[in-house]
């Protein structure tokens, strides 16, 4: 008995896996065919991009902010007084390579994911995205298309921005408030820090933006059973995507090179 | 005028195990208002879905205007959908949408009407639904009435072939129900479409149809004339159309 259940939920979960992959498959195939949704695309742009920046900004200021404290902490205790302007690098790279890609994907996740299964859900349980189809709009070319597009762009913008905050965080934590050399710690961070990566925070962002809007579109298409089944739909979208993205970021930053040159 | 524009043939389709068409066989006629009954869950609306091509057979073929619909593309179905209209039970408007951009809508995707153009088509449409000033309002200010007229207005906005209505008279109140029937006979005579109405409402069937098919169990058992039905010999056709709780359809 608990054999077949046990088969039962590894058929569904690969089933689920397949049909979320066919529509994000099928999304970025259409992205280029027409007609081109140019309204809705602008609508999700702002919604995605813009709406979040308060959000993304709380984020990675208080992300630089601790992270700035806990690097400072970690030399002054382990290595010495005075050694904290060597924590300069540690920060740049812990935020752009890890932190900050993981704090917006998962904010976004949960703004922008769960509003994507919320309005697409409620479509379909009122039989609009079967209307859309009447009057001769593709559903995934509609809907779906549109914001994944955005999240393909707004989400590595997000990051970047983040980065560029989270980073002023630590800098303004240690030298302002801890009173770290600023010299030695900007000259630290310039010595070890690359643009590589900042460009690895970014894929990872590009790839998190693809999860998130997929997902969260999938979650909507899928919803059934009324307001419950919205719900639902609304929920998982945010709990799916956010364990994808922590899964893929383990994977992804050690497939990644650690640098370029 | 006896052509046959829709033709369904073996349709089975199942959801899961449970399977709600079980080899329906129909042919609908050019020009007709064929009204299609049967119990609620009976698969009506899983019917109407699939001779829009929302939906695809498990087994058995749909053929529009003699064109096979199950073997086309999704692009090939979305360019058919001109010909379709179709009114859903809730009317499905689109929220975020005011009245006009709703009755546009199809108008956009299948004309190259100017902009101008298509706010003319839209007002004429709602006037023809008895609609008037309420191109700005949102479906939400929208009473359930109003809410299918502008549902109704949407789909023949393009001048469709076939109209496809799915339970039009249900939660409205006898004299808007109707209103509605007034308006089917109207669209009928007027736009000379071939209808498909799909109700459990027998007033409004007796009213509109020029013939009636009923599905049961997954197959369409009987059709005919609204005369042919009223005195056909099959009981489950008799216990339907007369509403008693006993008789060979058990289950409820």
């Amino acid at each position: 008995m608990t054999r077949q259940v046990w088969a039962s939920v590894f058929e569904n979960f690969f089933f689920e896996l397949g049909q979320v992959f066919e529509l994000g498959w099928q999304a970025l195939q259409s992205i280029f065919k027409k007609p081109f949704e140019k309204a809705n695309f602008l609508q999700q742009l702002e919604e995605v991009g813009v709406n979040s920046l308060p959000v993304v900004s709380l984020t990675a200021a208080f992300g630089g902010l601790v992270f700035g404290l806990q690097t400072y902490l970690a030399f002054h205790r382990y290595i010495g007084p005075g050694s904290e302007s060597q924590g300069g690098p540690i920060i740049a790279v812990g935020l752009c390579r890890e932190l900050i890609p993981i704090l917006v994907g998962l904010m976004v996740a949960g703004r922008v994911g769960s509003a994507m299964a919320a309005e697409i859900g409620t479509m379909r349980i009122t039989e609009q995205i079967d209307a859309l189809f009447s009057l001769g709009a593709h559903p995934v070319r509609y809907l779906v298309v549109p914001r994944v597009l955005a999240s393909l762009i707004m989400v590595p913008i997000l990051t970047l921005y983040g980065d560029i905050i989270a980073m002023f965080g630590g800098f303004a934590y240690n030298v302002f408030l801890m009173k770290v050399n600023q010299t030695l710690y900007v000259q630290n961070t310039l010595k070890y820090f690359e643009l590589w990566d900042v460009s690895v925070g970014l894929i990872k962002a590009l790839i998190f933006g693809l999860v998130i809007a997929v997902v969260g579109c999938w979650q909507g298409m899928t919803a059934e059973g009324g307001a419950e089944g919205v719900g639902r739909a609304t929920t998982k979208s945010v709990v799916v995507a956010s364990i994808a993205i922590l899964i893929l970021n383990f994977f992804l930053s050690k497939v990644l090179p650690s640098t370029l040159g | 005028m006896n052509e046959i524009k829709i033709k369904l043939s073996d349709v089975h389709k199942a959801f899961g195990q449970k399977q709600v068409l079980r080899g329906v066989n129909l042919d609908i006629y050019t020009n007709e208002t064929i009204v299609i009954i049967g119990q609620s869950g009976s698969g009506k609306s899983v019917l109407l879905k699939h001779i829009i091509g929302i939906m695809k057979p498990d087994r058995g073929h749909i053929y529009v205007d003699g064109q096979d619909i199950t073997q086309l593309s999704e692009e090939e179905l979305m360019k058919l959908s001109r010909k379709f209209g179709m009114l859903f039970q809730g009317a499905a408007l689109f929220d975020s949408l005011t009245v006009a951009e709703n009755v546009a809508f199809g108008l956009r995707r299948h004309t190259n009407l100017s902009e101008e153009e298509i706010q003319q088509v839209v007002k004429a449409s709602l006037e023809r639904v008895g609609l008037r000033g309420v191109e700005n309002l949102l479906p939400y200010e929208l009473s359930g009435g109003m809410k299918k007229r502008v549902g109704l207005a949407r789909a023949i906005a393009y001048n469709p072939e076939i109209i496809l209505y799915d339970e039009p008279t249900t939660g409205l109140d006898p004299i808007r129900a109707d209103a509605i029937n007034e308006l089917i006979l109207q669209l009928k005579k007027d736009l000379c479409v071939t209808s498909v109405v799909i109700t459990h409402d027998m007033n409004s069937t007796y009213k509109i149809a020029d013939r009636i098919a009923m599905l049961y169990e997954g197959r369409i058992i009987e059709v005919g004339t609204p005369e042919e039905i009223r005195h056909s010999p099959n009981p489950v056709v008799q216990q339907f159309i007369n509403g008693r709780a006993t008789g060979p359809i058990e289950e409820w």
